[in-house]
C-alpha cells in the first residue's frame, strides 16, 4: 500500500491553505516508545503452564489460562521481581503499594475478554535509559513507568492471501501465549531522532538480557514495540500530532519504520496538510506503513481493580534487595570502555553485547593495560575464530591470560602480526602461553639492525630491476620490497624496521 | 437413613453399620421418589457417586475413618467438578463438561463426601428465588406454589426435602441464607477468604463465598472445618489458622451478647412474622444470652451498594462467555456479530440487566460516581459491623422480611433485590453469617407452614463463636427438625 | 445522572438487544439507578474506596510448573475447532 493512502490524502487537501513551506530539517522529530516485553519466567503469569516458545498449539493451557469458568489467577513472584529488577536497572521507584487491575474488551485470542494489567499504580514509576551515540555522545529518554500484564494468545488468519487479517474468512487460535508475563515500559517522548530510537531499543535489550529479564527476540515476538512519532517545528513547545506505529518485527525494521513516517508526515506538512492520529502498521515488504484500521468496538476499557488478586507491596528493604543482586550493568560497562578505556562506540557495544565478552576483555585488559590493541585481537582474530568454530571466546584455548601475553609481545614489538595471527590460531586450539612458544621455538621479531640490515643487501641485490624504478620514481615498489624482507627472513623481521632500513639505503645518495 | 444428619452418616457409615453404597442407593431412591416435584437437581451424578461410595466403603474397611464417609452430597451447579456438566443453570454453558474440580468441592470427596449430582440455582447465582434458571424450576419443599429462594434453591430444596444429607451453595449477597430460611435449613456463609472460590463460577469475586447447607448447625460445622482454609489456587484466601468450629459448638448462650440492629427494627414486618422473630429473640435470652442495641446506620444503602459492585464485578466475570472456546455459540458473520448473538441467546433477561448495569457503572464517566462510590459506602458499612461489634459478639436479625414468596410474586427487579435487604450487608463487610431455623408460620388461606430463619452474624473469622452460638439456640429451641415437611406426602403422590 | 443509554452499553458489553429490550432494560434500569442514586447521600469524601473487604497483599506463587491439560479435552469442549486450534469466525479491525 502506498503511504498516498486515502484516509491521508483526504485530510492534508482539507486544511490546503497556502502557506510558507519550510525545509525538511525545520522539523523537530518527537518519539516515544511503548515496549512489551516477555518476561524468562519457567511458567506463565497467573498459572503453571510453561512459558516456552515454539510448543505445539494449545498444549500449555490449563483452566486458567484459557479463562474456563471458575478458574482463579495467582501472580507469579519471578515475574513480579524480574520486573522490578529491570526497572530499578534503570533507576525507577518503586512504589510501596501497586495493584493489578482488569482491562476490559473483547478479542478471540483473549480468553477472560479482559486482561490483567495495571492501570494507574505500576510496578516501578519513571526511570531513565541512557544510550550511547555512534559519535561517542551520550543520550537519554526518561520512562514513563514499567507494569506488568498478561500476554494474548496468537491468532493466524485463514482465508486470505498472505495470512493478514484483512480479507481473511476465519481465524485459529492457539493459546499456548496466553498468559505469557509481559511487561510494557512506556517512555517519554524523549526521542529526537531514528538512530536515538534504536540506540534507546538496544540499550533497553541489553540490559534486559544482561539481567536474565527477558531473551528479547523480536522475531519469536518476545519483544513488540510501539512507536508514537510526531513532529512540530523547531522551537514549537507544543507536540504535533502522533500516530502510532506498529508491527515492526526488528531494530531495522523500526529505523525503516521510523524513517518511512517521517518522510510521510515531513510531506504531509510541508504541503499545508494535517496530520491524521491513527495507528500505522509497518508493512516490510512495501517498506511504508499503512493505516490500521481501529476495532469497530468503542475504546472503553472500564478498568477496575482486580478482586481476584491481592495488592503488590514491596517495603524499602525488598528493593533494596533487588537492587543489590542487579549487579553490574552493561550501561556502566560500556561506559568504562567509552570514557576510561577510550574505545570506540561500536567497538565498546561489540564487547558489551558478545557472550562474556566484557569479563574477558577486562581480565585479559587488566593484566596487559593496553585496552586498544586488547580490542583489536579480541574483535578481530578472536571473534573471528569463534565464529568459524562456534565456540565463545572465554571456553577456547586463549585464556585472557594469554591474549595479554600476547599484547605484550606484540606491543614490544617482540613479535610482528603475521607471527601473533598465528600464534593465536594455534593456542586456541592447544591452549599454552604466547610467551613460552615464542621463546622455545625462535619466533621472535628480527628487530636487530645488523641482522636486518644483512637481509635488506640481499634482497636489494637479487631485485635491481625493481631498485632502479624505485630510484626512477616509482616509490610504491616499496611495499614489494618489505615482502621480500620478510620471506626472505622466514616472516620475523620487524616490518617497520625493514621498510625504514630498506628506505635509507635506497635514497642514500650514492 | 436419608433423614439422618451428615454426622449421623458419616458415624454409621465409619462403624460399618451401613455402608456408602447403600447410603447412596437410599439418596438416589429418595431422590427418584420426590425430586419430580422438587426439581432440586439439574443433572445427577451416578457414575462418580457409585465409585465414590465404593471407594469410601473400601477405606473404611481398611480401617480408615473419614468424617463425611458416605455423606450424600448435592453440589450447587455453579461449581466445577470434574467430568461432569456444569451450567450455572444458564443456556450459554448448556453441555459444559467442567475438566476440574472446584477446591471446596474436592475437600468434602477426599473427606468421603458422595457427590449425587448438581442443583438448581438462579442463571449464574444471580436472584433471590430460583426463578432465573434457564434449565429447571425448583419448588419449595413446604409450599410447592411457591420459590425456595435463591441462589441456591435447588441446594436448599434438596436438604429439605431430605434429597440431599449436606449440600454446598454460594453466597453473594445472601444467596444460601435467604434461601435456607425460606426452606426450614441451615445455611451459613463463612467469612470471605475462608473457602476457596476456586472452581466456583464467579459472578462477584469479591464477595461470592461458597459455604454449606445442611440440617443442622453441627453438620454445617463439620462441613466448613473441612473447606476452610487457604488454597494456594486462590490468592484471596487467607492464610490464617481455622479453629475448628465443631469443637466449639455449646449448649448455652450465657455470657454471649447478641446486637439487635436499631435499624432492622421488626415494626417494618407483617405481624405474624414480627412475632416469630420476637419468640426468637426471646429464646435467645432464655438461653441467657444478653442484649444490646447496635447501630448500622449505613445498613439502609447496603442494597444499592451491592447492586453496583455486584454487577460491575459481574459485567467483567462473565465477558468470557463469548461463544469462542467453550459453551454456546450463535454463529455470525464475523467475530462481533457471534459475540453478540451468543449472549443474547445464552444469558436471561436477569443476567443481562446486570450485565449492562455493571459495563455502565465502570464506563468512562460514570466509574467514579457509581462504582468508586459504592466502594465508599461499602468502606463505611463494614466500619459500621466493626463498630457494632465493640459491643456484642453476634448480630441477630430476620434472615429475610417474609417466608417463601409464590412463584411470580416479584415481578419487579428492584423488588427482588430488595429480599436481601437484611443479608446484603454483611456480605459487603465479608462478615461470616448463617441462617436458623426460628420458627414457622402460615399465610392466610393457606394451610401449609413456612419456615423462618433467623440470621445469626459474627466480625471476621469468629466462625467457630458463631456455629457454636447458632447451635446452642437450635439445640435450645428445637426448630431444625421440628416438623415433618407436610407436603412431602402429596409430593410424592404428585409424581 | 439516571440516563443511561442502554444501546451503547449493550455494545460495550457484547449483548445484541432488539428495541422493546432496550425499552424494556432501560426502564428498569433507570429504576435501579434511581434507587443507587441514594448512596450520593452519604459522606464519602473523605473514605477510602474498599475494593476487597479483606486487607491482604503479595499472595503469590512459586515459579513453577504444574501439568497443563490435555489438548484434546480442551478443544473437545470448543464450538468450533481445527486441527489442533480453535477455530473463530471472521475478525473485523486489527488490534495489537
Ligand atoms: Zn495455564
Amino acid at each position: 500500500m502506498s503511504p498516498m493512502d486515502g484516509a491521508y490524502t483526504r485530510a492534508s487537501t482539507m486544511d490546503a491553505a497556502p502557506r510558507v513551506t519550510v525545509a525538511a530539517t525545520a522539523y523537530e522529530v518527537v518519539m516515544g516508545i511503548e515496549c512489551h516485553v516477555e518476561l524468562k519466567t519457567q511458567t506463565k503469569m497467573f498459572c503453571g503452564c510453561l512459558n516456552a516458545f515454539g510448543a505445539e498449539p494449545n498444549t500449555n493451557v490449563c483452566p486458567i489460562c484459557l479463562g474456563l469458568p471458575g478458574a482463579l489467577p495467582v501472580p507469579n513472584r519471578a515475574a513480579i521481581e524480574l520486573l522490578v529488577k529491570a526497572g530499578l536497572a534503570f533507576g525507577a521507584e518503586v512504589p510501596a503499594f501497586s495493584k493489578f487491575d482488569r482491562k476490559n474488551y473483547f478479542y478471540p485470542d483473549m480468553p477472560k475478554d479482559y486482561q490483567i494489567s495495571q492501570y494507574d499504580m505500576p510496578l516501578t514509576v519513571g526511570g531513565i535509559v541512557h544510550f550511547w551515540r555512534d559519535d561517542g555522545s551520550r543520550g537519554s529518554c526518561r520512562l514513563t513507568r514499567i507494569h506488568l500484564e498478561e500476554d494474548t494468545g496468537k491468532s493466524s488468519h485463514a482465508g486470505s492471501r498472505d495470512g493478514r487479517i484483512a480479507g481473511s474468512t476465519y481465524s485459529l487460535v492457539d493459546f499456548n501465549r496466553a498468559g505469557v508475563p509481559l511487561m510494557e515500559c512506556v517512555s517519554e517522548p524523549d526521542i529526537r531522532s531514528r538512530e536515538d530510537a534504536v540506540a534507546y531499543l538496544e540499550a533497553l535489550k541489553r540490559t534486559f538480557v544482561a539481567l536474565g529479564v527477558s531473551d528479547v527476540k523480536m522475531e519469536e515476538g518476545s519483544l513488540r514495540c510501539d512507536v508514537n512519532l510526531s513532529l512540530r517545528p523547531y522551537g514549537q513547545t507544543e507536540y504535533g500530532t502522533k500516530t502510532e506505529i506498529k508491527n515492526m518485527n526488528s531494530f531495522n525494521s523500526v529505523a525503516r519504520a521510523i524513517e518511512s513516517e517521517i518522510a510521510r508526515q515531513t510531506s504531509i506538512l510541508e504541503s499545508g496538510g494535517r496530520v491524521v492520529q491513527e495507528t500505522r502498521g509497518w508493512d516490510e515488504a512495501a517498506g511504508a506503513t499503512h493505516p490500521m484500521r481501529s476495532k469497530e468496538q468503542a475504546h472503553d476499557y472500564r478498568y477496575f481493580p482486580d478482586p481476584d488478586l491481592t495488592p503488590v507491596e514491596f517495603a524499602p528493604s525488598d528493593v533494596a534487595r533487588l537492587r543489590q543482586a542487579l549487579g553490574a550493568l552493561p550501561d556502566a560497562h560500556l561506559e568504562r570502555l567509552i570514557v576510561m578505556d577510550k574505545l570506540r562506540v561500536e567497538q565498546a557495544r561489540q564487547i558489551v553485547d558478545g557472550p562474556g565478552l566484557f569479563e574477558y576483555y577486562a581480565a585479559a585488559a587488566g593484566i596487559s593495560g593496553k585496552p586498544q590493541a586488547t580490542v583489536n585481537f579480541l574483535l578481530g582474530d578472536l571473534s573471528r575464530l569463534a565464529n568459524e568454530t562456534d565456540t565463545p571466546v572465554f571456553s577456547s584455548g586463549v585464556t585472557p591470560e594469554a591474549l595479554a601475553e600476547l599484547v605484550g609481545l606484540s606491543d614490544a614489538q617482540t613479535i610482528n602480526s603475521k607471527t601473533a595471527k598465528d600464534l593465536i590460531a594455534r593456542i586456541w586450539v592447544e591452549g599454552g602461553s604466547p610467551g613460552a612458544i615464542v621463546a622455545a621455538e625462535g619466533l621472535g621479531q628480527l628487530s636487530d639492525a645488523g641482522a636486518i640490515d644483512a637481509v635488506v643487501s640481499e634482497v636489494l641485490a637479487g631485485n635491481a630491476k625493481t631498485v632502479d624504478d624505485y630510484r626512477a620514481g616509482k616509490t610504491k615498489v616499496m611495499g614489494f620490497l618489505v615482502g621480500q624482507v620478510m620471506k626472505a627472513s622466514g616472516g620475523k623481521a620487524n616490518p617497520t624496521l625493514a621498510e625504514a632500513r630498506l628506505r635509507e639505503r635506497l635514497d642514500a645518495p650514492r | 437413613m436419608a433423614d439422618r444428619s451428615a454426622a449421623e452418616v458419616a458415624r454409621a457409615v465409619n462403624a460399618r453399620e451401613t455402608s456408602a453404597v447403600e447410603t447412596l442407593e437410599a439418596a438416589y431412591a429418595r431422590i427418584a421418589e420426590r425430586d419430580g416435584a422438587i426439581g432440586a437437581y439439574l443433572a445427577l451424578t451416578q457414575d462418580l457417586a457409585r465409585a465414590r461410595a465404593e471407594r469410601v466403603d473400601a477405606a473404611v474397611r481398611e480401617g480408615k475413618r473419614l468424617p463425611l464417609a458416605g455423606v450424600p452430597l448435592a453440589v450447587k451447579d455453579n461449581m466445577c467438578l470434574e467430568g461432569t456438566p456444569t451450567t450455572c443453570a444458564s443456556k450459554i454453558l448448556d453441555g459444559w463438561i467442567a475438566p476440574y474440580t472446584a477446591t471446596a468441592v474436592q475437600r468434602l470427596i477426599d473427606a468421603g463426601a458422595v457427590p449425587l449430582g448438581k442443583t438448581n440455582l438462579d442463571e449464574f447465582a444471580m436472584g433471590s428465588s430460583c426463578e432465573n434458571s434457564a434449565l429447571g424450576k425448583t419448588a419449595n419443599p413446604w409450599d410447592r406454589s411457591r420459590v425456595p429462594g435463591g441462589s441456591s434453591g435447588g441446594s436448599v430444596a434438596a436438604v429439605a426435602a431430605g434429597e440431599a444429607t449436606l449440600a454446598l451453595g454460594s453466597d453473594t449477597g445472601g444467596s444460601i441464607r435467604e434461601p435456607a430460611a425460606f426452606c426450614g435449613v441451615v445455611g451459613f456463609k463463612p467469612t470471605y477468604g475462608r473457602v476457596s472460590r476456586y472452581g466456583l463460577i464467579a459472578f462477584a469475586s469479591s464477595l461470592d463465598q461458597i459455604g454449606p447447607i445442611a440440617q443442622t448447625v453441627e453438620d454445617a460445622a463439620l462441613a466448613y472445618d473441612l473447606m476452610a482454609g487457604k488454597d494456594p489456587l486462590d490468592a484471596t484466601t487467607v492464610d490464617r489458622e481455622v479453629e475448628p468450629a465443631a469443637a466449639g459448638l455449646r449448649d448455652d448462650l450465657r455470657g454471649v451478647r447478641v446486637g439487635i440492629v436499631k435499624e432492622f427494627g421488626l415494626d417494618k414486618l407483617e405481624p405474624d412474622v414480627r412475632a416469630c422473630y420476637e419468640q426468637a429473640y426471646d429464646d435467645l435470652r432464655k438461653l441467657g444470652a444478653e442484649f444490646v442495641e447496635v447501630g448500622l446506620p449505613t445498613a439502609d444503602y447496603g442494597v444499592a451498594t451491592y447492586y453496583l459492585i455486584a454487577p460491575a464485578e459481574c459485567s467483567s466475570n462473565l465477558a468470557r462467555f463469548d461463544g469462542m472456546r467453550y459453551g454456546l455459540r450463535v454463529e455470525g458473520p464475523d467475530v462481533g456479530a457471534t459475540y453478540e448473538a451468543t449472549r443474547a441467546a445464552g444469558f436471561g433477561d436477569e443476567v443481562k440487566r446486570r450485565i449492562l448495569i455493571g459495563t455502565y457503572a465502570l464506563s468512562s464517566g460514570y466509574y467514579d460516581a457509581y462504582y468508586v462510590r459504592a466502594q465508599k459506602a461499602r468502606t463505611l458499612i463494614a466500619a459500621d459491623f466493626a463498630k457494632a461489634f465493640e459491643a456484642c459478639d453476634v448480630i441477630a436479625c430476620p434472615a429475610a422480611a417474609s417466608p417463601a414468596f409464590a412463584f411470580n410474586a416479584k415481578a419487579d427487579p428492584v423488588s427482588m433485590y430488595l429480599m436481601d435487604y437484611y443479608t446484603i450487608p454483611m456480605s459487603l463487610a465479608g462478615l461470616p453469617s448463617l441462617s436458623v431455623p426460628c420458627g414457622y408460620v402460615t399465610p392466610a388461606g393457606s394451610d401449609k407452614p413456612l419456615p423462618l430463619g433467623l440470621e445469626l452474624s459474627a466480625p471476621l473469622f469468629a466462625e467457630r463463636a458463631l456455629l457454636g452460638i447458632a447451635h446452642a439456640y437450635e439445640r435450645g429451641t428445637g426448630h431444625a427438625r421440628a416438623k415433618q415437611i407436610p407436603t412431602l406426602a402429596d409430593a410424592v403422590s404428585a409424581r | 445522572m439516571s440516563d443511561i443509554d442502554v444501546a451503547y452499553v449493550a455494545k460495550l458489553a457484547r449483548l445484541a438487544l432488539t428495541p422493546a429490550e432496550i425499552e424494556r432494560f432501560g426502564a428498569q434500569l433507570g429504576a435501579l439507578l434511581e434507587h443507587v442514586g441514594a448512596l450520593a447521600e452519604l459522606p464519602t469524601a473523605d473514605v477510602a474506596a474498599t475494593a476487597q473487604v479483606i486487607a491482604q497483599s503479595n499472595v503469590t506463587r512459586e515459579d513453577l510448573a504444574v501439568p497443563s491439560l490435555d489438548r484434546e479435552t480442551v478443544l473437545a469442549q470448543a464450538p468450533s475447532r481445527e486441527g489442533p486450534y480453535f477455530r473463530v469466525p471472521r475478525i473485523i479491525g486489527e488490534e495489537a
